[in-house]
């Protein structure tokens, strides 16, 4: 008989749980509200149903458990009965799948008026690059990839050299403009996920992936990395500040374009070594790791 | 992933093939006894081992298919190059029909009983198999000598993968056969020694099969095909 | 109604030519032998060994969770060997060894009424390649460099590149040299076991009188056998990627400044090959486990499997289904994201099979004559994980759901309640359910008891609440929480809980050890079918069977598996090989 008060406890304590326990997503930031809202869809309907299945199947533990002189009936099956779950799963089904679908296609459809910016990942840090005057991004390659050129922007490409670069720093975003993300990794894979923007994508070396958003309130937000990238991912966090119009300009006036940074002689102290940044975090290991390769 | 998919779905036709004969929808509760009607049902009357192999083959036939998605993926990215295939592979090609030939004469004699014609097919089928392998070799080194090594383009290392792999399964083969031969040689059972011949006249087949589409896939009929093919449907 | 033939009319059951093999000496009676139900032991003991070594793997990672900087030793570097072993062996060398090559090999001779396997001397060799299979793993432990830390997804680049522990040492060549091992050894053993079904049936056993526990296990090898070669495909490739600087996945990369020599593979392609297994397998596990917790469910409440007919084709077209599926773990991967509302439509058919499964064995216990044994109380407890953690697929599987909660702990706690505690919970029920017919002896009741409560509540406050930790956006392998906004003081606290949940439930399953290897001697007897079951492995002459099964005769089957409480019989099962007939005179409404 304690299962069948355990079992009840468990639907009832799950629920309580669910209400009261103070752990829930943050705050969003972001258009994908959309998503938040298929998700409580979701709770909704297969939480009734976890409800439906335990809850009987306690009733059941309890009406029928073993008594001196009892006997089970003989039931091979029924087949109305079982038509009918089969009918009420598929909708239920649907009703979840439907509504999911239909802001998949808005996750898919980037907007014409989206900005691309560009995130680069490397063990283990951010890097970004935004449009210069000319509104587009430049040409990359991981194969142009050296110790002055540490994104691998095309040298040759006309586009690139007013490209802004922000290297191994935070990002800045203008609130409500919506923004498309295109991803990239010089070496392995990587995640670019900020909780509070909800949405997330795997960078690939060798291919450019992309997803978009509208951020939706100011404030500061930690990237973190959702895809594992060796020893330094769990330490591979970077920030993204979304301001106002005017803050954004302010910040934006004083970053550097590719040119300004390819120019010799160098100025500014963008140009680090990549993994040197997440070397003193990681302390020895990575040292060792770095002196390795170097060798 | 299209090659295995239409792949599996070969094999889940077979499957609902015999699924179909096998009274899925009756209702075992009303059934008791041991009814005649049901005796057809219990097992198929295919020798076990035949069964056994096929149910292997169809893996192996995975296998290769997996193989096959894999490279038509890989080959749609910009640093493929295709590389010659050299000539002594036709040559190779034709030694290996001989020995599926010479084992399928084996079969025939092993129903008839005809014992000296059974050795006569087994041997000729291990030594042009013996002679596919060595030639497939051969066909590596004239590669290697001309400068396609296995690391230099991913279609190189597909080429010695996949003859690779499919080297290494007629090796196997080999040690079946060899078994079969001592068994031939030694007298065994005429019904056994029929048996076995016949599983690996079935193994070879299936090999020169696979080895006909790895062929066809790696001297790239089998892309221009699927072109064709698209064309067509659009 | 089908007409029945008098007992007295039918032939003896011996047919075909059974070449049963016999034992010469101790050592191939039991070590090198070639009874399946020894084999069977062998693979059991092979994996709970190499399984109480994953367990351990997970406290460790849970000490580094629940207290960071507590534990020094358990640096990134060692996190992420663990991570990856504890997966990797979780899923394969444990679940995938004992469903298939444990309760396979013991089940399925004994229930289709089959002296043996058909092929015995392969089926030997499938146990020693595993073996094999298992200490090449093992070593890794012992290599330089560690065993790999790459998840137990392996993707490349990171797999085999220096910054993952592992990388450019040994660990990674032994992880995949192990992977090799293992497929082609269960590949061998695999035959078998569909073969076996296939020739094996003794008179009578037409498929739709098997027992659902053999469909599980059948479908499963099936699967299994169809599936795998897209693990050995891609271990292969990558063996060559890593060894002889081939690029089937590795692209042009720069690592810590040097430009690698590799050049133009591609990542994505070793995950649709991953996956393409991945999937599967998850089915693999859960296939054999939604058979056996029927037999439970059926045996332990005394009443037919409710709708049989429908279990069966469920059992089927999950199967299939779970080719078409695998691409919903790569939501979030960066493929072309419109095979997006291909993959989630599939997903969620897959859904609805499953979803009957449930319905079925809740409706089973309606009306029934519940007896709240050990097996039964673990079906239970199954249910209520597996539904659970079912449910939470339908997140995951829902597309634009997993864009949130993919690789969040989210992730974690769903695969966990549904591919593994659900699943070892239903091995527990099995092993309290089957023990006596091995050992002839009774598992004791008490110890088991507390067992069953501390793993089940133990597991489920695992879990559930790790959900919510996901929801917030917790990443899962995160060897430190540290520094991270999202994570409040009241979810560090959350963490530790779980933490200490894990270690409990860990405890508890040593006392479930003690359980099985004391009452091997001091286990109250058994006899031969202490349940009543209606099973041919129940029915046979001796406990534990003799080498070759069933005596002189084989059994004839004259019924299906799940003749419980038949209106009208005397007793409240009636065996498959009980001849007579006991119909109920009309189809039940
Ligand atoms: C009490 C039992 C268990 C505990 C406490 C436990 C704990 C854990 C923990 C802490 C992680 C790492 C989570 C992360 O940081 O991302 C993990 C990962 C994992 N576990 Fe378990 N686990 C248990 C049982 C199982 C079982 C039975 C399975 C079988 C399916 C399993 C399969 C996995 C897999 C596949 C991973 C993912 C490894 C990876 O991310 O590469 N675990 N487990
Ligand atoms: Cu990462
Ligand atoms: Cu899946």
């Amino acid at each position: 008989m304690a299962v069948v008060l355990v079992l009840v406890l468990i639907v009832v304590g799950s629920v309580l749980f669910h209400f009261l326990s103070p752990w829930w997503w943050t705050p969003i930031a972001s258009n994908w509200d959309y998503i938040d809202h298929t998700i409580i869809i979701s709770f909704w309907i297969t939480g009734i149903v976890f409800a439906a299945v335990v809850l009987f199947m306690a009733y059941c533990v309890f009406r029928f458990r073993h008594r001196e002189g009892n006997r089970a009936t003989y039931e091979p099956e029924n087949k109305r009965l079982e038509s009918w779950l089969m009918i009420v799963t598929a909708f239920g089904v649907t009703a979840l799948l439907v509504p999911g679908l239909f802001v998949w296609s808005r996750f898919v459809t980037v907007p014409s008026d989206a900005t691309e910016i560009e995130v680069v990942a490397q063990q283990w840090q951010w890097s970004f690059r935004l449009p210069g005057k000319d509104g587009k991004l430049g040409t990359s390659d991981t194969r142009d990839v050296t110790a002055d050129n540490p994104l691998g922007v095309a040298p040759k490409d006309p586009n690139g050299q007013d490209d802004v670069l922000v290297e191994a720093a935070d990002l800045h975003l203008p609130v409500g403009k919506p923004v498309k993300v295109l991803l990239r990794s010089i070496d392995v894979l990587h995640d670019f996920y900020i909780p509070e923007f909800r949405a997330k994508m795997d960078m690939i070396p060798g291919s450019v992936t992309y997803f978009w958003f509208t951020p939706i309130r100011t404030g500061t937000f930690q990237v973190l990395c959702a895809e594992l990238c060796g020893q330094g991912h769990p330490l591979m966090h970077g920030v993204v500040v979304v301001d106002t119009e005017q803050d954004y300009l302010a910040w934006l006036g004083q970053q550097q374009t590719f040119a300004q940074l390819s120019a010799p002689p160098q100025s500014g102290s963008a140009n680090q070594p990549p993994g040197k940044i997440i070397a003193s975090s990681l302390g020895v290991a990575a040292n060792s790791k770095l002196s390795r390769s170097a060798q | 992933m299209s090659v295995i998919l239409v792949f599996l779905l070969v094999i889940a036709g077979f499957a609902g093939w015999w699924l179909s004969h096998q009274r899925l929808t009756a209702k075992p509760w009303l059934e008791q006894g041991l009814a005649g009607d049901f005796v057809g049902f219990d097992r198929s009357a295919l020798p076990t081992a035949k069964i056994g192999l096929g149910v292997f083959l169809a893996v192996v036939g995975c296998l290769f298919s997996l193989f096959t998605s894999a490279y038509f993926m890989r080959m749609g990215l910009p640093d493929w190059q295709p590389l010659p295939l050299p000539r002594l592979l036709w040559l190779n090609t034709g030694v290996l029909v001989l020995s599926s030939v010479a084992l399928q004469c084996a079969v025939v004699a092993a129903r008839k009983g005809q014992i000296d014609n059974v050795r006569l097919g087994l041997a000729t089928a291990g030594f042009t198999t013996l002679a596919f392998l060595v030639g497939q070799l051969m066909a590596w080194r004239q590669l290697t000598g001309d400068g396609y090594l296995l690391a230099s383009n991913p279609a190189n290392s597909f080429f010695y993968l996949i003859t690779g792999m499919h080297g290494l399964h007629i090796f196997g083969g080999l040690v079946g056969l060899g078994r079969t031969s001592i068994g031939a040689w030694n007298g065994a059972r005429p019904e056994r020694l029929r048996l076995s011949v016949e599983l690996c006249a079935m193994y070879w087949h299936f090999l020169l099969f696979v080895w006909l589409c790895i062929f066809a896939l790696l001297a790239g009929w089998a892309a221009t095909f699927i072109d064709i093919c698209q064309r067509l449907l659009t | 109604m089908v007409d029945v033939t008098p007992a007295d009319a039918i032939p003896p059951a011996e047919v075909g030519e059974v070449e049963l093999y016999h034992p010469h000496s101790w050592w191939t009676k039991y070590v090198f032998s070639q009874d399946a139900k020894v084999i069977a032991v062998q693979y059991s003991a092979t994996a709970t060994a190499i399984g109480l070594v994953a367990l351990v793997l997970s406290w460790l990672m849970r000490l580094q969770l629940g207290f960071p900087g507590t534990f020094d030793f358990i640096t990134p570097e060692a996190y992420y060997q663990f991570i990856t072993m504890h997966g990797m062996i979780m899923v394969i060398y444990l679940l995938t060894a004992l469903f298939l090559g444990g309760f396979g090999n013991y089940l399925i001779p004994l229930m289709v009424g089959a002296r043996d396997m058909v092929f015995p001397y392969v089926n030997m060799l499938s146990y020693w390649v595993y073996l094999l299979a298992v200490l090449v793993l093992v070593s890794s432990f012992f290599a330089p460099g560690g065993p790999t830390g790459a998840g137990w997804t392996l993707y490349p680049p990171q797999a085999i590149m220096s910054g993952t522990p592992g990388g450019q040492d040994w660990g990674i060549i032994l992880m995949l040299s192990s992977l090799i091992l293992f497929i082609v050894g269960f590949t061998m053993g695999g035959l078998n076991y569909v073969v076996t079904v296939l020739q094996g049936r003794t008179r009578g056993m037409t498929l739709m009188r098997l027992p659902l526990t053999v469909w599980g296990i059948f479908t499963a090898t099936v699967m299994a056998l169809l599936a795998f070669p897209a693990l050995f495909v891609a271990c292969v490739m990558m063996l060559l990627d890593r060894v002889l600087g081939t690029s089937f996945f590795m692209p042009a990369i720069v690592e810590m400044g040097a430009q690698l020599q590799h050049n133009g593979g591609s990542p994505i392609l070793f995950q649709h090959l991953f996956w393409f297994f991945g999937h599967p397998e998850v089915y693999i596990v859960a296939l054999p486990a939604f058979g056996i917790v029927s037999d439970l469910i059926s045996t332990h409440a005394r009443k037919n499997i409710f709708g049989y007919r429908m279990m069966v084709w469920a059992i089927l077209a999950i199967g299939a289904l779970s080719f078409v599926v695998w691409a919903h773990h790569m939501y979030v991967s960066g493929m072309n994201p419109y095979f997006g509302f291909f993959f989630a439509t599939t997903t969620l058919i897959i859904a609805v099979p499953t979803a009957i499964k449930v319905y079925n064995w809740v409706l089973t216990l309606w009306r029934g004559d519940i007896h709240l044994t050990l097996p039964m109380l673990f079906a239970l407890a199954f249910i209520v994980t597996f539904v659970n953690g079912g449910l939470t697929g339908l997140f995951l599987g829902n597309v634009v759901v997993d864009v949130p909660l993919s690789d969040t702990m989210f992730v974690v706690a769903h695969f966990h309640m549904v591919m593994g505690v659900a699943p070892i919970l239903v091995i527990f029920g099995a092993i309290y359910h089957w023990y006596p017919k091995v050992t002839g002896r009774m598992l004791d009741e008490t110890l088991g008891k507390f067992h069953f409560w501390v793993t089940f509540v133990g597991a489920y406050l695992i879990f559930f609440p790790m959900h919510y930790l996901g929801l917030m956006g917790v990443p899962r392998r995160y060897a430190e929480l540290t520094d991270m906004t999202i994570m409040t003081e009241s979810a560090r606290h959350l963490n530790s809980f779980i933490s200490i949940m894990a270690f409990t439930v860990g405890f508890a399953q040593m006392v479930f050890l003690f359980n099985l290897i004391w009452s091997i001697r001091h286990g109250r007897g058994a006899g031969g079918n202490p349940w009543r079951a209606t099973t041919l492995e129940w029915q046979t002459p001796q406990t534990p069977p003799a080498h070759g099964n069933f005596g002189k005769e084989l059994p004839i089957v004259y019924r299906w598996a799940y003749d419980y409480s038949v209106p009208g019989a005397k007793e409240d099962f009636i065996p498959q090989n009980v001849p007579g007939d006991f119909a109920p005179s009309r189809e039940p409404a």
